[in-house]
């Protein structure tokens, strides 16, 4: 396979042979290539499939029925192996056809096939494959209550309150029309916190910006549990499901990249 | 609550090119009603002008392609939800008074989408699907519409699978249609400027959300809700195995040949 058209970082990434990705000859567990881990690519074990697979579908980091009774097992069973595991069938197989887009990692991917708003057909799954991983890890069993710290201090700063925070967040997520996700962001030029909505697969990635939550306003997301009640979901995610932990851990690593004001110095 | 004033250019605009205005015997009432008119003791009376009918089959009578349980929240929660916002979003508005199909077409605003677009033309899509299947459906259809199918498409098969395909590949919310399309142009509301008889044909599009083939000077035949609350409840992601159900048991095809002989007749009223 040639090294990407279009991934900067795919030096690192191509493996030595093709051997390495031939399923007959699939590894069980994580492989070591150029000394760094390639934690995205272990392969499905309870599928097998013919597809050589770029990108490998990622477990929540709790049981499928560790977000009982607010998100049930059942909906986590469908919609992690169902809707997530499709998207990641769906994508290895497109990227088996296309040897230009081998190489990237899955942001990097995403980046370029958006295209600048014209998307092309790896696009949907790329982002979606995303999505789902990052709301997975935005939330957690005992999620819920409110950030504490920096975090706090910047919501507080960026929305007034983190009362009108969370009603601004459920809000969008009421007001978000068909199929789509809502987003708390780290700006990164505006270097502020926002509220977003994307509709489909979008995410805030292809604009650059940092996200730091998000919520699936897809309606396979909640029908099972709450079906057209979209106001208990949103209210329930906040109040019982949301993973702050994750969050202020993400805007950490964001406050590499953005500055977020004066360091605060302290007075001698 | 506020009523919407909304910075479009006058209707007429918009509805002089488009097929007969149904419902024009009173003519525009462009100034929005005074509330205090209107207004006695109290909260101000809404004039309730849509009204959500009910499908032309009893709840359950789709069973088991389309459950009972399916059917009471399809069309008893999210159907009623679009009718009864519309029908806040338009009271005391200019759109009050106007026919569905005409706000539909006001509010798309040539995809600047106004707020009452989404209710609107969600309510009149309900309208249409439930009128578009029936208990004991599915089969294929006869008559002329069979034939035009065959013009078009090839064979009704090919017509099938068509329309499975973009049914299947509507990425996430939409509709899947069949229109009958009078139009060379395949240019949004352009008119086309020498029609022939090799313009009017059937064909098979999808939308996305609530937009519907009335905005793009379609006259629509069928449709199939491909939103995932039509049919997350029976068959949760199997999406194909919904739209193979829709097709094999429960389409109408009387529906869509009776609306094509009207779309035949607008289609030549309009010449």
């Amino acid at each position: 396979m040639s090294r990407s058209a279009f991934c900067s970082s795919g030096s690192n990434l191509v493996p030595k042979t093709t051997e390495a990705l031939n399923p007959l000859n699939r590894p069980k567990k994580h492989h070591y290539l150029n000394g760094r881990q390639r934690t995205n690519l272990y392969q499905k074990n309870h599928r097998a499939s013919k597809v050589l697979a770029y990108y490998g579908l990622r477990s929540p980091p709790y049981k499928l029925d560790a977000l009982e009774p607010y998100m049930s097992q059942r909906t986590l069973e469908m919609h992690w192996g169902e809707h997530h595991g499709g998207y990641i069938d769906a994508l290895n197989k497109q990227l088996a056809k296309n040897d230009l887009l081998y190489g990237c990692t899955l942001e990097e991917l995403i980046k370029v096939t958006y295209n600048n708003g014209n998307p092309l057909p790896e696009f949907n799954n790329a982002a979606q494959v995303w999505n789902h991983d990052f709301f997975w890890e935005s939330m957690q069993p005992g999620g819920g209550s409110s950030p504490i710290l920096g975090l706090l201090q910047q919501i507080e700063k960026d929305f007034g309150s983190f009362t009108n925070f969370r009603e601004k967040f459920i809000d969008a997520a009421l007001k978000l029309f068909g199929s789509g996700w809502v987003w708390l962001v780290l700006k990164r030029e505006e270097k502020h916190l926002a509220i977003v909505k994307t509709s489909n697969a979008v995410n805030p990635l292809v604009w650059n910006d940092i996200p730091i939550l998000n919520l699936d306003m897809w309606e396979h997301a909640y029908y099972l549990d709450y079906k057209n009640d979209k106001a208990k979901y949103a209210n329930v995610f906040m109040n019982h499901l949301v993973s702050w932990n994750a969050a202020m851990a993400r805007m950490a690593r964001a406050q590499a990249f953005v500055n977020l004001g004066e360091p605060k110095i302290p007075v001698a | 609550m506020a009523t919407a004033a909304y910075a479009t250019p006058p209707i007429s605009a918009f509805l002089t090119s488009q097929e007969g205005f149904r419902g024009s015997t009173r003519g525009f009432q462009w100034k929005k009603i005074e509330r205090k008119c209107l207004r006695k003791a109290g909260p101000p009376k809404i004039t309730a002008k849509f009204d959500l009918k009910p499908p032309p089959y009893p709840l359950d009578a789709l069973e088991p392609d389309m459950s009972r349980n399916t059917m009471e929240y399809h069309w008893g929660k999210h159907h009623r939800a679009y009718v009864e916002n519309l029908n806040k979003q338009i009271v005391g508005t200019e759109l009050d008074g106007m026919t569905l199909e005409d706000i539909i077409r006001v509010t798309y605003n040539n995809g600047d989408l106004l707020p009452p677009f989404n209710n609107a033309a969600q309510a009149w899509n309900h309208d249409f699907f439930w009128e578009s299947i029936k208990p004991g459906g599915g089969g294929e259809p006869s008559g002329e519409l069979l034939e035009l199918i065959i013009r078009d498409f090839g064979s009704f098969e090919q017509f099938a699978k068509e329309f499975k395909a973009a049914a299947a590949t509507q990425f996430g919310s939409g509709w899947a249609w069949l229109v009958y399309k009078v139009n060379r142009l395949n240019v949004g509301n352009a008119v086309n400027p020498r029609p022939s008889e090799e313009d009017k044909k059937l064909v098979v599009v999808k939308s996305p959300n609530a937009v519907n083939p009335l905005v793009w000077d379609y006259y629509p035949l069928l449709t199939l809700d491909v939103w995932e609350h039509a049919y997350y409840l029976d068959f949760q992601n199997r999406r194909p195995d919904f739209i193979s159900t829709f097709m094999e048991k429960l389409v109408s095809w009387e529906s869509v040949s009776s609306r094509l002989e009207a779309a035949k007749i607008q289609a030549a009223e309009r010449e």
